[in-house]
Formats: C-alpha cells, structure tokens, sequence
C-alpha cells in the first residue's frame, strides 16, 4: 500500500503540523520508501508472540512505588520563567470557550 | 604541562599532589576550546562560571584536606538533550533554542556531587534523532580526526568534544546507536548500559524505551568511573533499575581467560571487508587473551531497522507532542486561534528530521495502522531479544562491528534518510533488547584516508562489570590501535 500526498496531509494534521506545498512533495516519496521498508515484518509469524511492553523487567516487579507525599516542586515564577507569553501567574493561550457576549 | 590530554587517574593525582589546581585545569580547557573549537564546533554553548565556581570548590576542599571526591576536577561536556539548570538546553533544535533548563538531570547532578566540573553543551542532532549531527539546527559538528567527515550522532559534539580534548570525558544520550556509533566515528570508547541502569530523569525524551544516558572517554576506565558515578536507583525515574551498581572500576582486573566471545554470523554477512577485517583482528585478540570464540546466530538481525524505527518514531510523536508553544519554547508570532499556534510553532520550530519521524510515528499509531505496525513491531522486539537471551546462554559477551561504514563525508548522506537508518543496524539491536554496549577503537580502515574503526562489545542485561573487564582487558593489550 502506497504512502499518498493524502496520507502525509491526514497524519501532518494529526500531528499539528502544518506542511507547505514544497515540504510535502520532499517528504512523500521518503516516507513512502520507508513505509515500504516496515513491511518487511510481515515476513515473521508474531501470532504467537507477546509484545513487549516492559524493557527489562515486567512492570510488575518495578520496585519504584513511593509513599504518596507532596515533595518540593517548581515556584510559580520558576513554572513561568520560560514561557512565551505569561501573564497573572498563567500561560496565556488564544481563548479556547466561546462565550456568550 | 598539558592538561587537556591526561586521564581521570592523572588529572587526580596533580591534585592529590598540588601539581596543579583544579581552576587551572578547567582554565586550560577553557582556553584550548576558545582557541581550537572553531574548526570542530563541538559545543554550543559553554558554562565557564558554573565551570570555575565548582572548580574554585573543589580547590577549597583540597586545601582544607578533604578526601578527593572520585571526579574531583575533571573536566565533562554534557550533550544538549540533557538538562543543566540555569543553563540553555536546546537540544540542537530551534523550538528550544532560548529555554533554560530549571533543574539538573539526576545524572548531571550525580556527576557534580563527585566533583565533575562540567564546562558546556554539546551539538547533536536534533532532538538526538540522526547519526550524523548534520541534523542539528544550529550546525555541524567536525571530526576531530578529520575535519571534512561527520563524527557520527547523535551525540557528535560529545564524541568530538572528548576526541579533540575538549573535555576528559563526556555524557551522552544513546537510543539506536547514539553513544556508541559517534565513539567508533572519533575513535573513543563509548558505553550504553542496560536499559535502566542510569536515570532517564532529566533527559529530554525522544524514545522513552530506548533512550539512555551513557559516558564517553579516552580510556575503559575513565568510562567505567562515569558509569559507575550516575547510574543507579533514582526514586524520579520509575524505569530506572532498584538493583545495585557494581565496582566497575574494581573489575577491571585484566584477566579474561575462559571468556566466551560470541560472533554473529549474521552481522558478518556483506560487511565492508575495511571494517570486517579489523573486527576479525579484535576477535582474533581477544583468542590471544585466552577466550574462546564461539560463531552464534542472532535469527531475527534483518527484522531490527524496521522494528526500531516503527517503536522510536511511534515513542517519539508522542513524547513531541509537548512542544506546542504554550509552556516553554519557539511561539510562532503569527496565528489565528489556537491550533493554528501549534501547527505553526511545531512547523517553523521543528527540522526535517524531526517532522518526518514525528510523521512516521503519528502514521504507526494512528487507528487502523496500529496493529499491522507498532503491536506487530513490539511483538518482533520480543523475537529480538530472545534472539540475545539465548545466545547469553553460550556465551559471555558477544563482538560485533559498531558500525558498517566508516565516517563519512559531511553532507555525503543527507538526502536518503532510509540509507542513514539502514546504517544502524549493529547498534539498534542492543538498544531493543535493553542489553549494554560498548564501543572501543579498533584500528584504522587499511587504504587511504585512515579512518577510525569501532568495535562493540554487548553483554547481558545488568552485566556491566565484565563487560567493561573484557573492554578493559583488550585495551591494554593494544586492541585500540590494532593494525
């Protein structure tokens, strides 16, 4: 199954990416040679096969539980110090709600 | 008298003996950077005050008699995907090109409690998604040993920094080869251990499965000491291993007799006979050492490319995700209303590179795609790694080539990027089945230019100290510059 200027659009969409006209031409045909190239795990037989969801211990022996106890964290300003647009102790974003006027 | 040479070892005993003063040492480095960097561009940005300060502590503790710390003054590059409170951490990208990191990684942290004095951040590729370091926003990195060739990546600047003096040793974040692929390219040992073994807490995430920090140096053990210093139980990274660390440097006791070296026929198969011959030369050394060489099957060898780039790309979209211009980092100044920031903040912030595995994961997981590849790929990893566990029932470690070209030259790769991933395939293995690895230098190639050859030796999860034992062992008996 080929890799479309359609699937490129629909998975940049889903990424919050926003392509130009010259970026998608660049990108489709590589995406699509590597796409191919993952195909090649269809050659073995996983049916039996366990994911692997834990890298070197299963999660269940993970010793790493803590007591549920507030610890020092970031101050407000240290939160704010590297954000693009502060203001009254918040991120401030375009609005999200519309409002009733 | 030429600091910027010596070993952990040497650097301790001028201090242990007053020869000289810990701000002399970071000064000498200092200096050697300013006057030579130009020319390699290791680092991007440096950290003299921080430097000087620790240095001026470490000095202070000297002269009040205090016991050395175990990096007392020794001088270390930091890769710039891991954070360095109040200094820029950009991880090469131009969507944190201006964020200050508020805390240390645990590693960093670890590293200045024993003294380490750390002078700056080094280039990488971005987000520490390549092997190159030409996918750095900023710039590329130059191979020290020469300078119209790329020093590997991810963490080239780190490699560089520690092949060109710049540093005496390094941190570096490896999650398909990153550590040990730019170690071979500059010619310096560079070790990944088991997943787990060293906190992830501070390093920017690309591949939370896969990603590890790891040392880099001129010697096995100096390497060994950094490991040995960050790794360890951190109560902030749940994936970070309880299990206690080893005296690594302890190990390194020479004797390899009785070792059983693994070869695996499938990684001999088609390689570069400038590359194949060195290995066979490093195996047929570690025969004169007294270990027994032991031709093993690894089944699943072809399967792993495709395996790691459907796992890193799907972990990485969604550990990208976070960067959308409302917390920290590049906010486009032109939008409309809110998705609109995202999509232009991500697009003028993020590098081809970047986009594209953000692209490829997105598609992996998206629904109706998931189980022919990301569960599929997880499933094969599980192939994979019974592939390791089973050969480490007949042997001890195994010995295979780092990387199946030599470096290359700057801008000879950049416009397949299938060609670069396909280019991983010794290094990707290891880091999906979670075992160590280390990389030493193995000779030059034979013909003209010489270029720098690297070894890998893996070992089973956990097994460091003899990993790092049998590194040492072929170390000292010349292994590095075999001919």
């Amino acid at each position: 199954m080929a890799f479309t200027e359609k699937d490129v659009r629909y998975v940049a969409d889903l990424a919050h990416l926003e392509l130009t006209e010259e970026e998608l031409k660049k990108y489709l045909p590589q995406l699509d040679s590597i796409l191919q190239y993952m195909q090649k795990l269809n050659e073995l037989d996983t049916s039996e096969i366990e994911p692997m969801a834990q890298v070197t211990y299963p999660g269940s022996e993970n010793a790493s539980f803590r007591a549920d106890l507030p610890r020092r964290n970031f101050s407000q300003d240290e939160a704010l110090a590297n954000a693009p647009e502060p203001g009254a102790g918040c991120f401030k974003v375009p609005r999200v709600i519309e409002r009733e006027e | 008298m030429d600091f910027t040479t010596l070993t952990i070892s040497q650097i301790r005993e001028l201090l242990k003996s007053r020869q000289a003063t810990a701000v002399e040492i970071a000064q000498s480095h200092l200096a050697r950077i300013e006057q030579n960097d130009k020319e390699v561009r290791a680092y991007l940005s440096l950290c003299p005050e921080r430097a000087l300060a620790q240095a001026r502590r470490v000095d202070e503790a000297i002269a009040a008699g205090e016991a050395l710390a175990p990096l007392a003054g020794v001088p270390v590059a930091v890769k710039d995907v891991i954070l360095t409170r109040g200094i820029r951490t950009t991880c090469a990208s131009r969507i944190l090109e201006n964020f200050v990191a508020p805390y240390d990684a645990t590693a960093v942290e670890r590293l200045e409690r024993a003294g380490a004095v750390i002078l700056g951040k080094t280039n990488c590729d971005e987000f520490a998604m390549g092997s190159s370091t030409e996918n750095s926003s900023f710039f590329a990195t130059h191979n020290p040993r020469d300078l119209t060739r790329v020093p590997g990546g991810s963490s080239g600047g780190s490699a560089a920094a520690v092949a060109a003096n710049f540093a005496t040793v390094a941190l570096g974040s490896d999650t398909g080869g990153s550590i040990r692929q730019p170690s071979a390219f500059c010619d310096i040992v560079g070790m990944m251990g088991t997943y787990g073994r060293v906190s992830r807490y501070g390093l920017v995430a690309f591949a939370s499965s896969l990603d590890h920090i790891g040392p880099f140096g001129r010697s096995v053990h100096d390497v060994a000491l950094v490991l040995q210093t960050i790794a360890g139980r951190d109560p902030l990274d749940s994936t970070c291993a309880a299990l206690p660390v080893d005296d690594y440097v302890g190990a390194l006791s020479g004797d390899i007799r009785g070792i059983r070296v693994g070869v695996p026929t499938e990684y001999l198969k088609g390689l570069n006979p400038e590359i194949g011959g060195n290995i066979q030369k490093g195996i047929d050394l570690f025969s004169k050492l007294g270990c027994d060489i032991v031709p093993i099957s690894l089944p699943h060898t072809d399967y792993a490319i495709g395996c790691y780039y459907i796992i890193c790309t799907a972990e990485a979209s969604s550990n990208l995700a976070r960067y959308d211009g409302v917390r920290y980092g590049f906010r486009s100044p032109q939008y409309d209303d809110l998705q609109d920031m995202y999509r232009k903040s991500r697009n003028l912030g993020f590098g081809a590179e970047v986009k594209r595995r953000i692209m490829l994961g997105t598609y992996v997981l998206s629904s109706g795609y998931y189980d022919a590849y990301y569960l599929k790929a997880q499933k094969v990893r599980t192939l994979i790694t019974r592939d390791f566990v089973e050969a480490f029932d007949e042997v001890d470690v195994i010995v295979t080539p780092t990387s199946p070209i030599p470096p290359f030259k700057l801008g000879e790769r950049v416009d397949d990027p299938l060609q670069m991933y396909l280019a991983d395939i010794y290094t990707v293995t290891a880091s999906l089945a979670g075992i160590p690895g280390v990389s030493v230098p193995c000779g030059k190639t034979s013909s003209e230019p010489r270029l720098p050859v690297g070894m890998q030796i893996l070992a089973k999860h956990f097994d460091e100290a003899r990993l790092l034992r049998v590194a040492d062992a072929y170390e000292k008996a010349g292994g590095f510059s075999i001919t």
